[in-house]
């Protein structure tokens, strides 16, 4: 009966974690809207997610955008199909590849500096200080950056996007013989708003998981440099693993129809 | 586990709650984290315009007391007033205001290192939205004065800052909006005796000028001759004995004698106990 005990147990760590976060995520939404906003902070936090993301998200859409014109004309081209390349490249990137790998690769950069930034100010006193200073650190720390994330998520998708059809194009024309106003064309032939916007809602929930995981492991650290440094992993850990399932989640929830 | 004496204090305690209103009373405090019991059944007056200074080991459970006192840490069950005003089962309201009426100058100083010195001394009189962002400045220039820093360090960071001068402007922090209770946890832990005796000066004076209560935790007994009116000894968590400073050498307290002494030997056993 160990076994089952396991996995009851199990069980049970995972709903009482997921009802923390839950919990977390809540008290920071609740407070940041019911108090004063930090505008100071709600800007830094957008310069920081969002500018200087900007080339690891560009560099990630080019490679990505180039790489699906290959790959889909070696496949196609065995039944004449090229023509469908544009097409393939510019709703693989709005609806999957732009917000997925967009997510993940600011998961890595902001949500493990998220966690390291609240971390050392969790175990170096500074949340504590806030709290002392009659400022909410919910408020001050935690809803700027989920904000944040949310707003500027969706703006560095849509980057990407742009780019990944770039990088499609520049394959298309230069390599694959392409005309290059045709392959424009036939980008927006079939292109609907809506295979925009569920990438941009993708993103705008992958942003808030994101941050949300970075804020909530940080802030919980505990124990010195190596929690801090623990919970970095399992931000970035959780947020790639969250993404991943609520991709399918929300694409389920606009295309099962 | 060994009994801890509670005579002396019994008979301590009624004349000090009877020469000030007490601006802190503390009763039956509980707190554990895990199976871990700290403070149990923890009972504290801080008489209106003294100083206090806690005094026990490592791992005493110290600082718990003090974070408990400023909401940070919930504790298990008890009471703190401060003012009469009970804390613990407060809403956040309530202990918002009550909290405007602190100031604490963390164990590591514990400045914000994304802001300058300026805006960390700063922070307590824009947070309350006291003063306008001039005004803010001018005090904050004026409350580095009094900590001995002049205006050239207000662009620093605090990374660039050393221990001492970390502290200085913690305190300065501490300070700015001239709050009722200064808390102090470990004021001098970290420095050199001669920037300690001058952080010690340093509260001592502000003390007395702002008039406030003060209640720090300290292990070092120079500190606490130096800042505090009333002692307290903090052990198994509970406060063993607590007199004025005059009698910290003949307490009549074995374990205040031990610790005061700095012995090894003693009631005091020092195990090497694994935390959590
Ligand atoms: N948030 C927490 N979670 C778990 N245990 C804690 C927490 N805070 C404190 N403790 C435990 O409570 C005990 C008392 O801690 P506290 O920080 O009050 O000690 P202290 O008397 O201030 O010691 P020091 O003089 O070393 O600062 C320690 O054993 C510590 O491990
Ligand atoms: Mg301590």
């Amino acid at each position: 009966m160990n076994f089952l005990a396991a996995i009851g147990r199990a069980t049970l760590a995972l709903l009482s974690t997921v009802g923390a976060v839950v919990l977390f995520a809540l008290g920071a939404v609740v407070s940041g809207l019911t108090g004063r906003l930090y505008w100071r902070q709600l800007g830094r936090q957008m310069l920081e997610m969002g500018y200087f993301s900007l080339p690891v998200v560009g560099l990630t859409a080019v490679f990505t955008g180039m790489v699906l014109a290959l790959q889909s004309y070696t496949g196609f081209a065995r039944f004449e199909a090229q023509d469908a390349i544009p097409t393939i490249v510019v709703l693989s990137m709005t609806r999957e590849l732009g917000p997925v790998l967009a997510g993940l690769m600011v998961a890595g950069r902001v949500g493990a500096s998220i966690a390291a930034e609240l971390g050392t100010m969790r175990v170096t006193e500074q949340i504590d200080a806030l709290t002392t200073l009659a400022t909410d650190p919910l408020r001050y720390l935690v809803f700027p950056r989920l904000l944040a994330g949310t707003i500027m998520l969706p703006a560095l998708v849509l980057v990407a996007d742009v780019i990944g059809v770039m990088g499609g194009w520049l394959v298309s024309v230069y390599k694959l013989g392409f005309g290059p106003i045709e392959y424009i064309n036939r980008t927006f032939e079939h292109l609907e708003t809506q295979d925009v916007v569920s990438g941009l809602v993708k993103a705008a929930v992958f942003g808030f998981l994101l941050t949300l995981m970075g804020c909530y492991h940080g802030y919980r650290s505990k124990g010195g440099a190596q929690g801090v440094g623990a919970a970095t992993t399992r931000a970035v850990v959780s947020a790639s693993i969250l993404i991943l399932i609520a991709n399918y989640v929300v694409t389920e929830l606009f295309f099962a129809r | 586990m060994p009994e801890t004496p509670t005579t002396p204090i019994l008979a301590e305690r009624p004349a000090a709650a009877a020469a000030a209103p007490a601006k802190i009373a503390i009763r039956g405090l509980v707190k554990s984290f895990g199976r871990k019991r700290v403070l149990r059944g923890l009972d504290l007056d801080v008489p209106e315009g003294r100083s206090l200074v806690v005094i026990g080991g490592s791992g005493s459970g110290k600082s718990v007391l003090i974070k408990s006192v400023l909401g940070i840490v919930t504790p298990d069950a008890g009471s703190i007033r401060v003012d009469g005003q009970e804390l613990v089962g407060a809403s956040r309201a309530e202990l918002d205001r009550a909290r405007r009426k602190f100031g604490m100058l963390f164990q590591g100083a514990a400045l914000f290192d994304s802001l300058p010195v300026l805006e960390n001394v700063a922070f307590g009189l824009l947070a309350r939205r006291l003063v306008d962002r001039r005004t803010a400045r001018e005090r904050a220039i004026a409350t580095l004065a009094k900590v001995g820093l002049g205006p050239e360090a207000a662009d620093l960071y605090p990374a660039e800052l050393s221990g001492g001068m970390q502290k200085r402007v913690g305190l300065a922090r501490a300070i700015a909006a001239e709050p009722e209770i200064l808390f102090f946890d470990e004021p001098t832990t970290g420095l050199d005796p001669i920037m300690a005796d001058v952080i010690n000066e340093l509260i001592r004076g502000l003390v007395s000028e702002l008039g406030a209560t003060a209640l720090s935790i300290t292990h070092d007994m120079a500190s606490v001759r130096k800042i505090a009116h009333r002692v307290a000894m903090l052990y198994e968590g509970k406060i063993i004995w607590e007199g004025p400073v005059e009698r910290l050498d003949d307490s009549g307290n074995p374990y205040v004698d031990q610790f005061v002494h700095g012995r090894a030997e003693g009631p005091i056993k020092v195990g090497v106990e694994r935390n959590g």
